[in-house]
Formats: C-alpha cells, sequence, structure tokens
C-alpha cells in the first residue's frame, strides 16, 4: 500500500498547530510546554520556534524527570535547550517520593509512570502554569481520541470527559476559573505517520534511540524490554543483546524495544507505513487495563 | 538572502485532508461504519484489532465489535452508545481523512455539532428498518445550518430489510420531501444503501445489493472536491498577535500573526484594517524563514505593512474594496449547547475568530421546532440543543460576514462569564 501521497506532510496541519500555539500564547499568561524528549514534544518545539518566528518562543519547557529516562533523552534534551536558546524547568519524580508524596511501586513491573502525575501536578501549581502544551495525538490511543484541543482541567488536574466543552470551527476559549488549567494538544489531528514525515521534512534532530542500535534486552510478554537498573528481572529473563529501536520513547520501565535494522528516517517511516502493530503497542503503561489511559487522564496525566 | 517561493499550489494544498462527520439517531449505527471503513482499508493496527476481539469477548458477544473502535470510554462501552465525539484518521492513495465519530443521542447534540462544525462532509445514517426519524429532521437541519458542502444519505443495516431496493426508494423520497422543506439552500446530496456490519457498499461496491449500481461510500468520497480559497469569498485576516523581536537583528520588525480565514492575499496588496480602518499595503508574507508571494484560506502567516498602522490581537484585515462592516447589532442563528437557558437581557462574552466583546441578548425572535420545522414565535427562552434567532447588540463592533456569504468569517460562540463554558454558537444572519 505505500505510495507517494504516504511521504508527503499535509501542509494544512502544520498551519493548525501554529494558529493553536499563537492562541495559546495569547490566552493565557503562564503557558509552557510538557517537554518529554520524544519525538511529538521535539515537533512542538519545531512548531513553536516557527509560529513566534523571528521573535522566540514565548514558553518554557516543563520536563518532569522521572529518573527513569534513557540517558539519550536527557543529553538530547539538553542539546536542543542549548541550542535554540530555550528556558528549560525541570521537576523530580525522585523530590516527590522523597517528599512522601507518592510511594515507589515494587515488582516486576514497577514504573515510575503512574507517579509522575503528582510530580507534574506539584510543578504546575509551583510554577502557577495556567496552560500546558502537550504533543498527545488523538490517533494514538482510544481516550486520546475524545480530546479537545483545549481540554480544562479542574484544579486537581481531573478530566471529565462528559462535560467537555464544546470546541466550534477554530474558535478556542480558554477561559478558566483560579485554579484550574488548560492541556493544549496542537497536533491533535497529526497521526504517527504525518510526525515522521514532519520530522523528515524539516529535518529535525531526534534522540538517537528512535534509530537502530545495539542494545541488552530481554523478552517479556511478548515484547523486549531495554534492561536497566530501574527493570526488576526475573531469574529466567536473561538479557540477550539485539539490534533494536525504540518506536515511542516514555521512560526504560515501560517502553518496549522493536527489532529494527532502521537506521535512517527514511527507513523507519517505511517500516511504520508496512508496521501491523500501532505505536502504542508498545506502550507497557496502557496494557494494565482496558481503560488504562482514560484513568490516568482522570488523574491528571497528559 | 532568502528566496521567494511561490505558495503550494491551490488545488493540492486543499485537497489533501477530507473532513468527515456522523450524524444519525442512537444505534444507526454511525461508530461501527466507521470501524468497518478503517477495518476495510487495513487501517486498525494488529494490537488494536486484538483489543476490539478481547473487549468484544468481554461483553459477551460472539462477534469483534467494531463499533468499540471509537466508543473508547468506560462509560460508552458500558452503555454501548456513543457520548463524545471520537476523531479517527486514515489514508488512502488519494488523501488523508479525519472522521468525527458523533454522539446520536439527543442529549449530547453539542458534541456532534463540535464534530460537525469543521466537517466538508457530512454521513447521515438511517436505520433502514425505522426511516427517518426524529434526529434525522435535527441533523439534517445542523448540517444545513452549517452549509457542509456534501452530504452522504447512508440507509443502513440494509441487510435487515432484505437489501430490499423499494424500502431504499422509499427512504430516499422521503428524504427528498425533506429537504423540499428546508430553510436554507440544500447541500449536494448523495444516496448510498449499506451494511455497516458487513461492509457493503462501504470500502467497495457490494453484490449483495446489485441493484444499486453507483459508487461505494470510499469511491464517493474519494472524488469529492471542494475549495477552501473559493476566489469568491472576500480576503480576510485575522491578527492573532503582534511579532516585536527587538532583537539587534529584527529591530525594526513588526508582523501581524495569524491565519488568512478567507480568500487570499498578495505582496504589494492595498490593505485597510479594522477597527482603526488604517490602510497600508502589504509588504511581505512569511512563513518561518521563507517569504511568500500569496498566503490563502486556512495558512498561518506573519505580515508585515508599509506603513506603522494601528492594528493589533482582534483586528482583521481585508481590502478596502470588500471590507466587512463593522457590526454593534447582530442577527444570528444560535444552536444553544447549555444547561443553563440563554435568558434575553443577559451578556455573554461573543467570541468572533479570535476577537472577544461584550455581548447583550436583546430579544428572542423565534425558536425553530427542527423536526416540524415550525417557528415558534413567542418563546421567552432556549434551552439546552435549541436551534432558534436571536438578536444581540454588542460593546465593540465585531467584523463578520453574514455565515451564508462567507461561512468561514461569519460564526462566533458565546461565553457564559461566570462559568466561562461554551454555550453557544451562532452564525450570523
Ligand atoms: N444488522 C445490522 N446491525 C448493525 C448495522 N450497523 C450497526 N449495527 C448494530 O447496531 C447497533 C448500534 O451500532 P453503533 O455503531 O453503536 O450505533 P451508533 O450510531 O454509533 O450509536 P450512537 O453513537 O450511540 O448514536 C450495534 O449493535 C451494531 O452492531 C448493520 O448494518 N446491520
Ligand atoms: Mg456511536
Amino acid at each position: 500500500m505505500t505510495n507517494k501521497i504516504q511521504w508527503e506532510f499535509p501542509q494544512a496541519l502544520e498551519d493548525e498547530a501554529i494558529y493553536i500555539l499563537r492562541e495559546t500564547a495569547a490566552q493565557f499568561e503562564r503557558p509552557a510546554i510538557l517537554f518529554s524528549g520524544g519525538k511529538d514534544s521535539i515537533t512542538i518545539v519545531r512548531l513553536a520556534q516557527k509560529a513566534f518566528y523571528p521573535g522566540k518562543v514565548p514558553f518554557p519547557l516543563l520536563h518532569v524527570d522521572t529518573g527513569h529516562n534513557f540517558p539519550e533523552t536527557i543529553q538530547f534534551r539538553d542539546w536542543l535547550v542549548e541550542s535554540l536558546g530555550l528556558d528549560l524547568k525541570v521537576r523530580y519524580v525522585q523530590d516527590s517520593i522523597n517528599q512522601g508524596k507518592v510511594q515507589e511501586e515494587t515488582g516486576k513491573y514497577a514504573s515510575r509512570n503512574a507517579l509522575q502525575t503528582v510530580t507534574l501536578l506539584d510543578a504546575i501549581e509551583e510554577l502557577k502554569f495556567d496552560a500546558c502544551i502537550g504533543g498527545a495525538r488523538r490517533d494514538e490511543e482510544k481516550a486520546r481520541a475524545k480530546e479537545r484541543i483545549f481540554s480544562v482541567r479542574d484544579e486537581f488536574g481531573q478530566w471529565n470527559a462528559k462535560m467537555q466543552r464544546p470546541e466550534l470551527f477554530d474558535m478556542l476559549n480558554g477561559k478558566i476559573q483560579m485554579g484550574e488549567n488548560v492541556r493544549v494538544f496542537p497536533i491533535s489531528n497529526w497521526t504517527e505517520l504525518d510526525v515522521w514525515n514532519y520530522i523528515r521534512r524539516e529535518k529535525l534532530e531526534i534522540p538517537s534511540i528512535y534509530f537502530s542500535h545495539e542494545r541488552d534486552i530481554i523478552e517479556r510478554d511478548g515484547m523486549y524490554w531495554p534492561t536497566s537498573p530501574f527493570l526488576n528481572t526475573t531469574e529466567e529473563e536473561t538479557p540477550f543483546r539485539q539490534k533494536v529501536r525504540f518506536r515511542t520513547v516514555g521512560d526504560m520501565t515501560c517502553t518496549a524495544a522493536v527489532i529494527s535494522e532502521a537506521d535512517k528516517l527514511e527507513d523507519i517511516i517505511s517500516e511504520i507505513l508496512e508496521a501491523k502493530i500501532s505505536e502504542r503497542g508498545a506502550r507497557i503503561d496502557d496494557k494494565r487495563s482496558e481503560a488504562a489511559m482514560e484513568k490516568r487522564k482522570q488523574a491528571g496525566y497528559f | 538572502m532568502v528566496e521567494h517561493h511561490n505558495a503550494p499550489p491551490l488545488k493540492k494544498y486543499n485537497m489533501e485532508v477530507l473532513r468527515i462527520t456522523t450524524s444519525g439517531s442512537v444505534d444507526d449505527g454511525k461508530s461501527t461504519l466507521i470501524g468497518r471503513l478503517l477495518y476495510d482499508t487495513h487501517s486498525i493496527p494488529q494490537d488494536k484489532m486484538e483489543a476490539l476481539h478481547a473487549a468484544s469477548k468481554r461483553k459477551g458477544l460472539d462477534f469483534t465489535d467494531l463499533s468499540l473502535l471509537t466508543d473508547g470510554l468506560v462509560a460508552e462501552r458500558e452503555q454501548g452508545i456513543t457520548i463524545d465525539v471520537a476523531h479517527i484518521y486514515f489514508s488512502t492513495p488519494t488523501r488523508k481523512y479525519i472522521i468525527a465519530d458523533t454522539p446520536g443521542h439527543i442529549e449530547y447534540t453539542r458534541n456532534m455539532v463540535t464534530g460537525a462544525s469543521n466537517a466538508q462532509v457530512s454521513l447521515i445514517l438511517i436505520d433502514a428498518r425505522k426511516g427517518i426519524v426524529e434526529q434525522t429532521y435535527r441533523h439534517f437541519f445542523i448540517a444545513c445550518l452549517l452549509r457542509i458542502p456534501y452530504l452522504v444519505v447512508c440507509v443502513n443495516k440494509m441487510d435487515l430489510v432484505e437489501y430490499s431496493e423499494a424500502r431504499f426508494n422509499q427512504i430516499v423520497e422521503d428524504f427528498q420531501q425533506l429537504i423540499a422543506k428546508a430553510p436554507f439552500k440544500a447541500p449536494s446530496i448523495k444516496y448510498i444503501p449499506i451494511s455497516s456490519i458487513y461492509g457493503e457498499n462501504l470500502a467497495t461496491r457490494s453484490e449483495k445489493i446489485s441493484w444499486y449500481s453507483e459508487e461505494s461510500l470510499l469511491e464517493y468520497l474519494e472524488q469529492i472536491t471542494f475549495d477552501h480559497a473559493d476566489s469568491s469569498h472576500p480576503a480576510r485576516f485575522k491578527v492573532q498577535s503582534v511579532i516585536r523581536p527587538k532583537t539587534d537583528a529584527y529591530h525594526d520588525f513588526r508582523g501581524f500573526a495569524g491565519k488568512v480565514v478567507s480568500g487570499h492575499f498578495n505582496v504589494g496588496d492595498e490593505i485597510i484594517s479594522l477597527p482603526s480602518q488604517q490602510k497600508s499595503r502589504i509588504k511581505t508574507i512569511e512563513q518561518f524563514e521563507t517569504q511568500l508571494t500569496t498566503a490563502e484560506a486556512r495558512q498561518s502567516v506573519v505580515i508585515t505593512l508599509e506603513d506603522e498602522i494601528d492594528t493589533s490581537r482582534g483586528s482583521m484585515l481585508s481590502r478596502p474594496e470588500n471590507a466587512p462592516s463593522l457590526l454593534k447589532e447582530i442577527d444570528a442563528q444560535v444552536c444553544w449547547m447549555d444547561q443553563t437557558k440563554l435568558v434575553p437581557g443577559k451578556t455573554y462574552l461573543l467570541q468572533h475568530g479570535v476577537n472577544r466583546v461584550k455581548a447583550k441578548v436583546q430579544q428572542i425572535q423565534h425558536v425553530i421546532d427542527v423536526t416540524s420545522n415550525t417557528i415558534l414565535e413567542d418563546r421567552k427562552e432556549m434551552g439546552l440543543n435549541d436551534i432558534g434567532k436571536i438578536t444581540l447588540k454588542t460593546a465593540h463592533p465585531i467584523f463578520a460576514d453574514s455565515y451564508d456569504a462567507n461561512p468561514a468569517n461569519g460564526a462566533f460562540i458565546l461565553i457564559d462569564e461566570m462559568s466561562n463554558s461554551t454555550v453557544a454558537v451562532g452564525f450570523v444572519a
């Protein structure tokens, strides 16, 4: 089914995202970009750079550092911030653990994915952000398919799926009460393929783990997990070395690798065009239950 | 030096994405249709398909319920209905499609309007056994009100009426009577007999419905053309912000960041800025580091002008010969979308494009009973899902066109200043 159109980025999507970012800058006092170091947040940074050019990006970046990130992602983050002259704020899940606000999970499937919501909500309150721009896309997951562009969250960061504001034409209503805040999703209408085609068109740098590389992995539940000091393994799970890459970048404890030789963007795109599994199929955090994402979003996740 | 590029060719830019919305009553099969269309175009990844198998099994079904693809919320799966809009994506060699799966339940009509507001095509589903029902009237009315250019009447569940040609013809005839009474110019309409569950006439032509020799739904969608940058529409540019970098390299730079609402602008064009009514000429049109010679509807660009004129967020640039008029008294159709009722005399915030002004409801002229298409003149209030005509008075002028003449510049929303909710969408008469 590969054909030429699948290699083209629909320009209308960039125009829409830039419009949304400009509305965010204008309608809020302290908006910030939630930056994870993954391809979607890298795309958001690029869009912000283009939206306000030749002015500066009017948003700081907020990274919630779980302590379980891939080192390559952190390295990349610092390089990007440096080279574009951005303002980066980092808040640590470890601090929330030390403060006794959250407890480290235990066992084979322990991850800090759920814990980061608390750190995020604390950071939003501390830094007084009234809007947080995220790179979530509707095609990723069934609960995300229901999101508005401007998604209002209450004082506790909660998403109320049944009471969303109507969003008509391109008119965005970002008016909120004290304490509430808005999650903004400029690339709501992009698919995974659109993001890759955009990265290719814009010649963007991305963390090296998106490309094929050798790594120690274990096999568990039919997926390939990267070994790391943070992954609790059992005795039967013996690591082996394999050429892999990551299709999505979350924590080392909840992102599965795919076996791949793709070391160029073109190869990655070809791979996606032929892939039978969706992007979030490699997200271990979504597999916890049928409504895993919806539940996390209700709790304040983005 | 920056190179000069021409804007991408009109046709391609506008053709690359087609937005579709669905409508029809509860259980008419909208979600199933979308699920099946994605299935038949091989757009559902294996892991999502497996999740659908599993979820169907948990519900005790002995088949894979494809409506679960879009009904993603827990409450939706429990009740087997759609509550909020889901946006679903797939592409064919022709283009990218965005489909809004909207709820059929009357209580969630506002979500249906949300899904429909950006669509070029509306699919109206009708259960072949039931024919036209109350929601058909309502959704047809809304599609007309929104001026959605293409409407496809999908007569669904044909399998349950033995694929009867007579039944299909009867429904087509009934629908034509409905159109004859339409208060607005009816869109282009196509009728297709389908079975969502079995994929008949969705991606490919049905063999079971051999008496129908026209296109399948997807074949029909693939050949639709439309033109956002319709040259008959006047040039409008809404200013979102002023870019003043104040760096050494851009010391005197003053650019207007915004979006072309309709028509197009060229470098060198004379423009008038509203509300200041000052005139100037376009010096540059910029898209990041690229200098364009033209910008057309829906493009996000930065425009610089030859002169320093009074222009800021909320201003509108247009050409002097066909500038919009400054409206302070507005007659508009509105669709009410909130639990709290509309009361005459109350002040709301009116948002037209990115421009917000205070607006007072002077009068409810009438409410329309959309099922019988009758006008109720003596209504004192409007409630959730009511559609009617009102008169508004604004504190400052807005620069709108009538929705009929230029839809992209003719709609607004009303925001309740107490709750901050979007309580209505309006269409300037
Ligand atoms: N026999 C038959 N059943 C169908 C067909 N299409 C849908 N159904 C069934 O009709 C029921 C409702 O389908 P949905 O797709 O959920 O309906 P909907 O229009 O999305 O409903 P709401 O979103 O709640 O308005 C389900 O049980 C489907 O399996 C069809 O073509 N034939
Ligand atoms: Mg449905």
